[in-house]
């Protein structure tokens, strides 16, 4: 979301707010459009087969987010630079060509609507996902529905690229999540019963909370020796 | 055609992302715990064990390739 507010600004500094914000909105009533015809066909599938198949998705997205994450935290990967995405989407959308349609300038509003959709989408997956394994899409796309309107307040208040928000932290966390539930039902899913029941969803998150923080320590330590080699060899 | 690849790519990249070995092992895990369940075997061990198993494995293939 915070990379959606970035292109989303980067649109309508360079290209004019108009524009920009009628993509926002034309990409949110798609995204809403996505949820209310998916959300009721999912709550029609039997539970054990959605969290199977729940969980794998779940299980495969949270993985690449966790890999993402525990890769820049242990200095493999630079860490997401909000300001460098700002000042390079400002200069590619100041450099590109008038064009108007219904009175738009269609650069800033594809620029807009794209950034918002392909960012909305994984939102809208993780809505989908956890409100039908748990029975209330409804209640998940409300909890999305405020993280987006905190998210556009907090942009709308310091018209500027969120820079300071701790963004690797918020994906380690959300990656830690969704492998969490995912690891939780798929097992589910497949048959097998844990112990305690749902209760063992907190031992399941502290095993993967642990595992990452091992890897990252690991990964770092490498990566300091690495470096130190090196150093030495130049 | 070109419309219909692009879609097909763009649903990759969203669900399979950067390394397709975490997909084929986590559906294998899967497949496995389904087994194990099936028989009558206590299954829940399983799936966290292989999701440490391919966090470490797609983490090191991830630094090879950088």
């Amino acid at each position: 979301m915070v990379e959606a507010l970035t292109i989303v600004l980067a649109a309508g500094v360079a290209r004019g707010w108009r524009s920009a914000l009628a993509g926002l909105g034309a990409a949110a009533l798609a995204l809403a459009v996505a949820v209310a015809a998916l959300g009721p066909a999912l709550t029609v599938i039997p539970i054990d087969a959605l969290r199977l198949v729940v969980g794998a998705l779940l299980l495969v997205f949270g993985l690449q987010w966790l890999r993402k994450a525990i890769l820049r935290a242990s200095g493999y990967r630079s860490l997401h630079d909000e300001d460098a995405i700002f000042t390079r989407e400002l200069a590619e959308a100041r450099g590109a060509a008038r064009i108007e349609h219904a009175g738009l300038d269609w650069y800033g509003f594809t620029l807009a609507f794209k950034g918002v959709l392909l960012e909305g989408l994984e939102v809208v997956f993780i809505v989908l996902t956890f409100g039908s394994a748990q029975g209330s899409i409804s209640l998940a796309a409300a909890g999305a529905a405020g993280a987006v309107v905190l998210v556009a307040a907090v942009g709308i208040a310091v018209r500027a690229p969120l820079a300071r928000v701790p963004e690797n932290t918020l994906k380690f966390a959300v990656g830690v999540m969704l492998t969490t539930f995912g690891i939780f039902w798929a097992a589910e899913g497949a048959g097998a019963h844990w112990p305690g029941s749902d209760a063992s969803i907190a031992g399941v998150l502290g095993f993967v909370v642990l595992a990452s923080f091992i890897l990252v320590r690991l990964l770092r330590r490498e990566r300091r020796t690495q470096l130190r080699t090196a150093e030495l060899r130049a | 055609m070109s419309r219909l690849a692009a879609f097909g790519r763009f649903w990759w990249d969203f669900v399979i992302g950067d390394d397709w070995l975490v997909a084929v092992l986590v559906a294998a895990a899967i497949g496995a715990t389904a087994a194990f369940a099936h028989s009558g075997v206590t299954a829940w061990w399983l799936l966290p064990l292989a999701v440490l198993l391919v966090l470490w494995l797609s983490l090191r293939r991830a630094i090879r390739s950088a």
